[in-house]
């Protein structure tokens, strides 16, 4: 292949998982309490899209990968503290909100309008990466609705695998039902992957890369433009968090087939 | 309308305002990195920040599940406690402490960086910091006293190896301490001896090292060993520090495995060393003078530069446990009776479980105080030493181009002493009343800037080791109380069982409490740290007219009678004469060095608060829970203030009326009145036998005396000091009226769901 990818990864911060998740009335409608101070971590899909990306640009001479964030500025810089190490990109960073309440069309309209402007960014040669959901609000539409207003037709949900072939196309696995994928081809350049978990581990540290990376991440949050997005027009009903049901006994002498049973037994409760 | 409607309007609208800025005002969540960052200095260092996600991401992950799985349950360097060094390894933190030209990132001194990395890890476990920081002991001699050669060498050769580089990574250990009765509380009595075995015209001597080590850090595994050892050859004069290789020619054995109750997670053993190495080992370097060869640096020269740092170190890896225990302790007292069959949700019995009672609360609110206390003064000396290295390098550089070594450069440095008085004196000078030119040209002289910042790195570092650990320790025992039972179990949440074990062993090691005391009991003396100490209690006053509540008048009259009492035990005696502040008079000196440590560590507590109010403000992330943090912070720096002020005053008074002899009924001259003395004034001044019986002490006719131990003592001469301490008893007002109010904090905060790292 004459040339490389272009690979836009768009990806943000959501709450910690372990933090308590409490949804409440703000003055702007539905939040969480004290989501501001909760510490935040990289989405996860959007996490398995990065390091995908990374790999895949490493691997293809002249690629490179653009990480495109909507969130808090400042929380996002501390999630660049994270993640810098791991992979190598550049950051292109929009000031606004990040929670699970804002509406997923106006987060793609931001989302897309800032990756027209990225400077030397070649469209023709867009792989256009996010997750396929998102562990804050599992709407599961952004990334096509950025790919929609990027003019992207090849559009993969749920993506696996993406190998490009020597003759240059694509191959890409996508998760359907029943455990299983759905293997398709492209002929290139531009889609769109909205990625499940991927084939790849969280990549180690590299301090280094961390330190080159920075360089590029401060400025870029300096420059974070501010992003008018929420949920206007859209009435919440109600909110809550997934309910937990923990009934915890400690057994230390069950076989496999007596705790199969009774895990089976408590599902059909 | 009825007149009395407007007024109750204005009633309700004033309540809710009220509510809103009480809710405003209180603890939300648990203090998360933006706060850190900047209560620790490093909201500006990216490197930083980066590492400590680095490292904490190594800790909660695989330290814990290590530590959860019971690999502390043995003494031996597992397989399993090996594969540890290649996780340092991956996650950055072994080239953590190396400088960029031989494979480090982190550009300059390093003592924060270290120290941040040690707190992370020590926030999980202490032994797998101890562990990771081995070898940068082990390279510290090298670091600080090393030839370049020996620099390139040895740093390069313990970082990873970049891609396409094949080589092992090598790991170092530091051996000074020996087998009894040699090496431990006293650096200099060495056993490990070396001489020469073959020096041949024209060649490098080849010398001939005996060592036995004693709790050998990294020993298992370590391919070097940086070693203090003592001429046994009169070819050689005076100690050093050498290098050895486990392949140099002779016995490196590594020794059998040290039956530590703590610290598992670090290879500790008891080597025996006896072997043939080239002179150029020596650390710094060596002369040849008449046919003697002469090491650059004595052993105590090195180990000196080198434990100065790291001490630092090893104070905050305390600090962190105490602050790691205040989320387990948390969940634990609100989780205490869920489950019970009586217990609805909702009720305070589950919501609040053992929060309902105060004595819990504000036990915890006392550990989490000791705990920031603590980790400002610890980071407070690690900043302060990345600030002093290049200035102590350039002192360094200049004496040594001077030739100057020993007592004569104490001589000159003693000749440095008045200008830094003076530069301290003019830089607690308002700009427009002093003379600027002066105080340019002194900033500017590197040799005063030297002994101005030497004089409090001198008195911080061992404070921070002796305060933090010391204190520390004591601390988690409480830590482990407030988890009943739970608390001496290897299931207690957050380790806080083992955590209150390991930080004896950090009391103790790198120089125990007494190596501390008595360091700190010379250099506390000195006029440039005295100098600086009379700024601080300004400073601590200013701070007060500025931020009431904060606790910092409270310290700065806790300085002010501490002061007092140091210049009283200077120049007075005891009852049977002999001087009281002297070198060997422990029970004297020791006391005064406790208490400075709980003054700097609250006066170091309330200027990072101070830091938080100024600097809070431009992290857009902090805007929310600011109020509350700045509240929080407040109070927990009052209730330490009073702790603080308690132990001052305590230690002071025993210090100051101690070594006087009490009056007894018996001594002639007692300071009292004798009833045949008073029945005849009675005559003239009727009532003054009654009054005197009431006011003062009076023996009777017959020799009867009212039951105590003799009359009460007078305190002419003491006024001074009675005041002072009056007043300081006094400034503890509202102290627990902010310990009230942290507790409730600790009722309402929010807590993470569950644990960030297995239990």
């Amino acid at each position: 292949m004459s040339q490389g990818f272009h690979l836009v990864v768009c990806g943000s911060i959501v709450p910690d998982p372990l933090q308590t998740l409490e949804p409440i009335q703000g003055a702007e409608g539905p939040a969480l309490k004290n989501e501001m101070m909760l510490p935040a971590v990289l989405d996860p899909w959007a996490g398995h899209a990065l390091y995908e990306a990374a790999h895949l640009a490493a691997a293809t001479p002249d690629s490179k990968v653009w990480l495109v964030s909507l969130g808090p500025r400042a929380k996002l810089q501390q999630l660049m503290m994270t993640i810098a190490p791991k992979a190598a990109f550049e950051l292109v960073a929009l000031d606004g909100p990040a929670g699970g309440f804002t509406e997923a069309w106006e987060t793609a309209e931001a989302l897309a309008e800032c990756i027209k402007t990225i400077p030397g960014l070649d469209r023709s040669r867009l792989l256009l990466f996010g997750g396929c959901a998102s562990a804050s609000r599992d709407a599961g539409v952004t990334m096509q609705m950025v790919g929609e207003r990027l003019e992207i037709s090849d559009q993969f949900l749920a993506v696996d695998e993406l190998t490009p072939q020597e003759n240059g196309t694509i191959r890409i696995l996508e998760r359907i039902e029943a455990g299983r994928y759905q293997v398709s081809e492209c002929a290139g350049p531009p889609l769109v992957a909205a990625w499940a978990t991927g084939r790849l581990p969280e990549p180690p540290n590299n301090a280094q890369l961390g330190m080159q990376n920075m360089r590029s991440i401060m400025p870029a949050l300096q420059k974070a433009q501010p992003a008018r997005v929420g949920a206007e027009g859209v009435e919440f009903l109600e909110v809550e968090v997934p309910k937990q049901r923990r009934n915890t006994r400690v057994v230390e002498d069950a076989s496999v087939d007596e705790m199969a049973r009774e895990i089976v037994e408590w599902i059909r409760k | 309308m009825s007149p009395d409607g407007p007024r109750m309007k204005r009633g309700r609208e004033s309540m809710t305002t009220a509510k809103t800025q009480t809710e405003k005002m209180a603890l939300r969540a648990l203090p998360g990195d933006e706060v850190r960052q900047i209560l620790w200095r490093f909201a500006d260092r990216y490197d930083l920040q980066m590492a400590v996600q680095a490292v904490r991401a190594l800790a909660r992950g695989p330290v814990a599940r290590m530590v959860a799985d019971g690999a502390r349950n043995s003494h031996e360097w597992t397989d399993e406690k090996a594969a540890l060094l290649n996780e340092f390894d991956a996650s950055g933190l072994t080239a953590l402490g190396m400088d960029p030209e031989f494979g480090g990132y982190v550009e300059g001194p390093k003592n924060l960086a270290l120290a941040l990395a040690a707190f992370e890890l020590s926030w999980v476990d202490g032994g797998s910091a101890t562990s990771a920081m081995a070898t940068n002991l082990a390279l510290g001699p090298i670091h600080e006293r090393g030839t370049p050669e020996q620099q390139k060498t040895y740093m390069s050769r313990c970082v990873p190896p970049q891609p396409g580089e094949k080589r092992t990574i090598w790991r170092g250990a530091f051996a000074l301490t020996e087998p009894l009765p040699y090496v431990g509380v006293n650096t200099r009595v060495l056993s490990g001896g070396v001489r020469v075995a073959k020096w041949k015209e024209g060649e490098e001597p080849l010398l001939q090292v005996e060592k036995r080590g004693r709790f050998i850090t990294n020993m298992a595994f370590a391919n070097f060993v940086t070693a203090a050892v003592d001429s046994d050859d009169e070819r050689i004069k005076g100690s050093c520090m050498i290098i050895l290789h486990e392949d140099d020619p002779g016995v490196f054995d590594r020794g059998a495995p040290t039956r530590k109750l703590v610290h598992q997670l670090s290879s500790t053993n008891d080597p025996i060393f006896s072997l043939k190495v080239p002179a150029s080992r020596i650390v710094g370097g060596f002369k040849v003078r008449d046919g003697v060869l002469v090491p650059n640096y004595d052993h105590a020269e090195i180990i000196a530069a080198v434990f100065r740092r790291t001490r630092v170190t090893v104070g905050l890896m305390t600090a962190a446990k105490l602050l790691s225990a205040v989320e387990p302790i948390i969940r634990y007292q609100r989780g205490r009776y869920r489950g019970g069959k009586t217990i609805e949700p909702g009720s305070a019995f589950h919501e609040l479980g053992l929060q309902q009672k105060e004595d819990v609360l504000h036990r915890l609110v006392d550990i989490w105080a000791s705990g920031e206390a603590s980790a400002a003064l610890g980071f407070a000396a690690a900043r302060l030493f990345d600030e002093f290295d290049p200035i102590e390098k350039h002192k360094d550089k200049v004496f040594e181009e001077r030739g100057l070594k020993g007592r004569a450069q104490l001589k000159e440095l003693k000749k440095l002493e008045k200008p830094a008085l003076e530069y301290i004196e003019l830089a607690a000078t308002p700009a427009a009343k002093r003379d600027a030119k002066r105080f340019e040209e002194l900033e500017a002289d590197r040799l005063v800037q030297f002994m101005v910042q030497d004089a409090v790195a001198n008195v911080l570092c061992p404070a921070v080791k002796l305060w933090n650990t010391g204190q520390g320790t004591n601390m988690m025992r409480e830590a482990v109380s407030l988890m009943g039972g739970y608390g001496i179990t290897e299931d207690c949440p957050g380790f806080i069982g083992q955590k209150w074990m390991d930080a004896q062993l950090e009391a103790t090691y790198e120089g125990p409490e007494a190596v501390q005391r008595r360091q700190l009991a010379i250099t506390m003396t000195q006029p440039v740290f005295l100098a600086h100490f009379r700024q601080w209690i300004a400073e601590m006053r200013r701070v007060a007219g500025r931020r009431p509540g904060t606790g910092a008048c409270t310290v700065a009259s806790a300085m002010e009678l501490w002061l007092w009492t140091l210049r009283h035990l200077s120049e007075a005696e005891d009852a049977d004469g002999t001087p009281l502040y002297r070198d060997k008079r422990q029970g004297v000196t020791f006391p005064m060095a406790d208490a400075l440590c709980w003054l700097l560590a609250s006066r170091q507590q309330i200027l990072d608060l101070l830091e938080l109010e100024r600097r809070g403000p431009e992290n857009e992330a902090l805007a929310e829970g600011l109020p509350g943090y700045v509240r929080f912070f407040t109070d927990l720096c009052h209730v330490q203030a009073a702790r603080a002020a308690g132990e001052v005053g305590r230690l002071c008074s025993e210090l100051v009326f101690g070594y006087n002899r009490h009056p007894s009924w018996e001594a002639e001259g007692a300071s009292c009145y004798q009833a045949d003395e008073l029945e005849p004034l009675d005559g003239f001044i009727p009532g003054i036998a009654a009054c005197a019986r009431s006011f003062t002490d009076v023996v009777e006719a017959d020799g009867s005396h009212p039951q105590k131990a003799g009359p009460c003592v007078c305190f002419t001469g003491m006024e001074a000091f009675t005041s002072m301490r009056r007043k300081l008893d006094g400034c503890l007002t509202g102290a627990r009226m902010a310990k009230d109010r942290a507790a409730r904090d600790l009722t309402q905060v929010m807590i993470p769901e569950v644990p960030d790292y297995p239990t």
